[in-house]
């Protein structure tokens, strides 16, 4: 097997010195006022911080962001917070809903509440963190992207992951890494049942070192010889009439 | 497509601001739902008087006062009284709810009778959700328990009759978000067994095969479990009757649904922006229903 | 002649018939190919144009103007496409399409001012780099999917689905996945890659509506977003599309084409495009929305007289797919002894799965695909197109109207009952149109 990848660390939060936070309250503002302010070309430079206030549930928050700035959101958000997320680092303080950070290119999010469907849908990279648990289809069609949950996963999760990790501190439901490439899972709880041509594999030093570097980026702290890995049987990269039935 | 809310409560205090709670959830899921919206109220006392059966009807070309009298005539000495509420039309008489139900039939043949029971008022209308709210006054409605839906017409037109909620049982009510797949089916099947049907909409399909299951004695939970059973589709579904308020999604669960419960109430909406505004949600136990799980809450 | 009792085929279990069965008990598999539907259906053909005369008056060639131009997505974004001919180039994936039959499509393209689309294998440089305008489709599998190439795109599509398979996703099987594909599309190299027919994030036109705004805002509601159906419902369909926010709707009928789908998905599934292009435009039409929210339309459209009775019924344009592969040397006669090799003929070569094509265009193998001269390849694209154009706007003029859009159902009759039904247009030499107030 290849050499792991390496993990992307998240550092804690430092303000450069004399960046004030640029405050956006929603319900003052909306929120195409504020991603074309996150979108401006200098943002990193001229406001690296953001606090935004009264998210109130609302949609696509803080998406498409493409530099190196800080957003943190106090309140529960939408759908999509995040979305396409490059090298910007976005903090939940509250629950996101469906979809938070898809198809995120690098950078990282953390949700400090639950996360609801399909958290980091078919992301390429980066680091999501969620806090509490994150609801059915989690890391769905993830092609790279690294994701951490503290509590439950629930069913599907990680369905067509083509590549990436999932760390799950919890319970997984349901037909965990159906239909399974590349991507590898570890569960520290119970695993509902597991998804078609995904089977358990096992831990070898090397797979201990990668968890306890996505644990140590997620900043949670649980032992890393307490979790099984999950990865593709690969019996479906070809067809075989054989297989049939799992089709 | 559609977007539901629903609030069921359990502080007294708060029964007189159900229209304005409800009123508030229902102006975030417009998007989801342009076409048309219906509401539901149990307890209102304008709209269903405590001590009468109220049947809400869309009256067509009738106005309030024709229906009126066309119902008080069906029933000589009782005090028939309605009320003119936007779309729709309330008439309430201190009889038995099937009783009111026959009458009104009766007094205007080929009315449609979207909602009855003792204590259960039910809006619907074609045109913004918003405008329709507004129209029928539900910022000012009381009572313990409402429910909602914004509608975006799938298969069938947009029509008053095609709005949910679907009330097919005595103050009982059921919202869906999604499409099933197979209700073609399953229709057939209830028309020949007896039943009736206003629209060619899918969920009423939903609703009256629910009200079968209720009525054969099954309770809530387990009428919802046949459901899930037979129907193919992706589907959340909110349903209430007089004493109950209940959720429950398919199998694979796509279409999105959020619960926040608290001391004081019961909220459920389609997304999360809905229960923004709701008294105490900071402190909520927020939650999604897992897949074919019935979750249900009693008065 | 003398017929031979012994010898009369059954038409239920025809020669073809009896091979399919054959082969299916041989392999175990269902039989996959490109193409769309070959079966005969109603279609273009059965419909004909009213020209001039006594009642109505041409316009002369050339001085007499037909114009041809359209703009596409100008319902909510900065900059809408000002595209030169109603004629498109639909979306076909780098991986079921060589790296040269992208670039050539794109080099045809703008050479006549017109769009391409990419497909589910991403985003490619060479088409960029050689396409005016480029159309970005958001699919299901989200291969290759990121925001810098979202942002680069003139145009997005969000796909739900395509005609030859309206409720399927994406198939392209090992053969085809290359180094260059794998790296792409996130897949194993030489693994039949498995596409998912749902997205992933949202489920249904009340969440689509959600998902659109998202992409309006990544990229600061600069680019039209269109959304592209396989004819199915189409009616309630381009309802629910124009409500959730599309700017554009792409409607494919089933004769479109595909790289690579089971034959009984793209005979047996979706309806023609001919019976799917009057209910879209009802639809639009019923929401206040015909010609604000444009229609592109595909599925079949070979030359200038599909396109111009496209226009009649009411489309805002066309995109043409296999039309496009062929114009630029698929099924080339030259050729012939090559696919009798693989065990066709040319004109009748559909094993696009397989990347063993001879023409260069649907293979990733380097040698076969270095048989595309793109620079040629675009020529003969353009050539095409031009082509198309042009015979339009001698029907059009015919008809008496100075722009393609002013073609309408009343300048069309039809050949047979189905197709005046479909179109809704009167059979010929009758007042009579199917279905209509019966």
């Amino acid at each position: 097997m290849a050499a792991l990848s390496e993990v992307l660390y998240v550092d804690t939060v430092e303000p450069p010195v004399g960046a004030e936070p640029t405050v956006v309250d929603l319900s003052a503002s909306d929120v195409r006022e504020l991603n074309r302010a996150l979108h401006a070309p200098d943002v990193a430079v001229t406001a690296p911080r953001w606090r935004v206030v009264h998210p109130d549930g609302r949609h696509s928050i803080a998406v498409g962001l493409d530099a190196e700035v800080e957003v943190e959101v106090e309140g529960h958000v939408g759908y999509y917070c995040a979305g396409m997320n490059k090298s910007a680092s976005v903090t939940v303080h509250g629950n996101a809903g469906v979809g938070v950070a898809e198809n995120m290119m690098s950078g990282s999010v953390r949700v400090r509440g639950n996360a609801s469907q399909a958290a980091a849908a078919t992301a390429h990279g980066g680091l999501l963190v969620v806090e509490g648990s994150a609801a059915a289809r989690c890391g769905i069609s993830m092609k790279g992207v690294d994701v951490v949950v503290g509590g439950d996963v629930g069913h599907m999760s990680a369905f067509m992951g083509q590549a990436g990790r999932l760390v799950v501190c919890g319970d997984a439901g349901d037909a965990l890494g159906d239909s399974l490439y590349e991507a590898r899972i570890y569960v520290q709880g119970s695993v509902k049942s597991l998804g078609a041509d995904c089977v358990e594999k096992e831990v070898r030093a090397e797979h201990l070192a990668e968890l306890t570097d996505l644990l140590a980026a997620a900043g949670i702290d649980a032992d890393p010889t307490a979790f099984r890995r999950f990865g593709s049987a690969r019996s479906l990269y070809n067809f075989h009439i054989d297989n049939a039935a799992a089709y | 497509m559609c977007g539901i809310v629903g609030l069921h409560l359990r502080e007294p205090s708060l029964y007189p601001r159900l229209g304005e709670l409800l009123t508030g959830m229902l102006s975030q899921v417009c998007e989801r739902g342009p076409d048309s919206a219906g509401m539901a109220v149990y307890g209102d006392p304008r709209w269903s008087p405590p001590g009468s059966a109220t049947v809400s009807v869309l009256p067509g070309a009738h106005r309030a006062e024709e229906v009126r009298a066309a119902v008080a005539a069906e029933l000589p000495g009782a005090d028939v009284a309605v009320v003119d509420a936007g779309q729709t039309v309330l008439v309430s008489a201190p009889t038995e709810a099937e009783a009111l139900v026959t009458a009104v039939r009766a007094a205007l043949p080929g009315i449609v009778v979207i909602g009855f029971g003792e204590d259960l008022a039910v809006l619907k209308g074609v045109g913004h959700p918003e405008a329709l709210a507004a129209e029928v006054g539900l910022a000012a409605a009381q009572g313990w328990q409402g429910v909602a839906h914004t509608r975006m017409a799938t298969e069938s037109a947009v029509t008053p009759e095609g709005s949910h909620p679907f009330a097919v049982g005595p103050d009982q009510c059921l919202v869906h978000n999604g499409s099933f797949a197979n209700h073609a089916t399953i229709r057939r099947e209830l028309i020949a067994a007896g039943m009736e049907f206003d629209s060619q909409n899918d969920s009423e399909v939903g609703a009256r095969f629910v009200a079968a299951q209720l009525a054969a004695g099954y309770d809530l939970e387990k009428s919802l479990k046949l459901l899930c059973e037979r129907f193919d589709g992706f589907y959340t579904l909110l349903v209430s009757t007089r004493d109950s308020f209940a959720v429950v999604r398919d199998a694979i669960a796509c279409k999105p649904a959020v619960v926040a419960e608290t001391t004081q109430w019961v909220a459920m909406a389609s997304e999360y922006r809905a229960l923004a505004g709701l008294p105490g949600v900071e402190s909520a136990r927020i939650f999604e229903p897992e897949p074919e799980e019935v979750y249900a809450w009693q008065r | 002649m003398t017929i031979d009792p012994a010898l009369r085929e059954s038409s239920t279990f025809d020669r073809a018939t009896i091979a399919e069965i054959q082969r299916a008990a041989d392999t175990g598999i269902y039989d996959i190919r490109g193409g769309g539907a070959k079966r005969p259906v109603p279609h273009f053909d059965d419909l004909l144009f009213l020209g001039a005369s006594m009642s109505r008056y041409p316009l002369e060639g050339y001085r007499e103007r037909c114009d041809t131009d359209v703009v596409l997505g100008d319902r909510h974004a900065t900059y809408p496409l000002h595209l030169s001919t109603p004629v498109t180039v639909a979306g076909m994936s780098f991986g079921a399409l060589s790296g040269r039959a992208k670039e050539a499509l794109g080099r045809g393209a703008s050479e006549v001012n017109t769009s391409t689309t990419t497909g589910d294998g991403g985003m490619t440089p060479e088409e960029r780099g050689q396409s005016k305008h480029l159309v970005y489709q958001y699919l299901p599998s989200r291969y290759g999917m990121n925001p810098d190439d979202l942002r680069q795109a003139d145009a997005i599509e969000v796909v739900l689905g395509q005609g030859a398979k309206p409720g399927g996703g994406g198939m392209l099987l090992g053969q085809k996945i290359t180094e260059r594909v794998a790296g792409m599309r996130t897949l194993p190299m030489g693994v039949d890659q498995r596409s998912a027919c749902r997205h992933p994030d949202w489920t249904g036109p009340d969440d689509l509506e959600i998902k659109i705004r998202e992409l309006r805002e990544i990229t600061d509601w600069e680019k039209p977003v269109y959304v592209k159906i396989g004819a199915s419902r189409t009616y309630y369909d381009v309802k629910l599309a124009a409500k959730a926010g599309a700017d554009v709707i792409v409607l494919d009928g089933m004769q479109g084409g595909t790289a690579a789908t089971q034959n009984v998905f793209i005979e047996h599934v979706g309806i023609p495009t001919l019976a799917a292009l009057p209910q879209a435009v009802q639809a639009l039409q019923e929401e206040g929305l015909h010609r604000k929210v444009q229609l592109i339309v595909s599925g079949g459209i070979r030359n200038g007289a599909d396109l111009a009775k496209c226009m009649a019924l009411g489309a805002d344009a066309v995109a043409i797919g296999t039309a496009a592969l062929i114009a630029l040397g698929d099924n080339a006669p030259e050729r012939d002894a090559e696919y009798r090799e693989l065990g066709s003929a040319a004109g009748f070569y559909d094993d696009w799965q397989a990347g063993r094509d001879p023409a260069g265009i649907t293979t990733q193998d380097d040698e076969l695909a270095a048989r595309l001269d793109p620079v040629q390849g675009g020529r003969r694209l353009a050539n095409f197109i031009r082509v198309m154009t042009m015979e339009a706007q001698v029907i059009a003029r015919a008809c008496g109207k100075a722009h393609l859009h002013h073609l309408e159902p009343e300048d069309l009759v039809a050949l047979s009952i189905e197709a005046a039904a479909m179109a809704r247009v009167p059979l010929a030499g009758t007042s009579w149109v199917p279905g209509q107030g019966l």
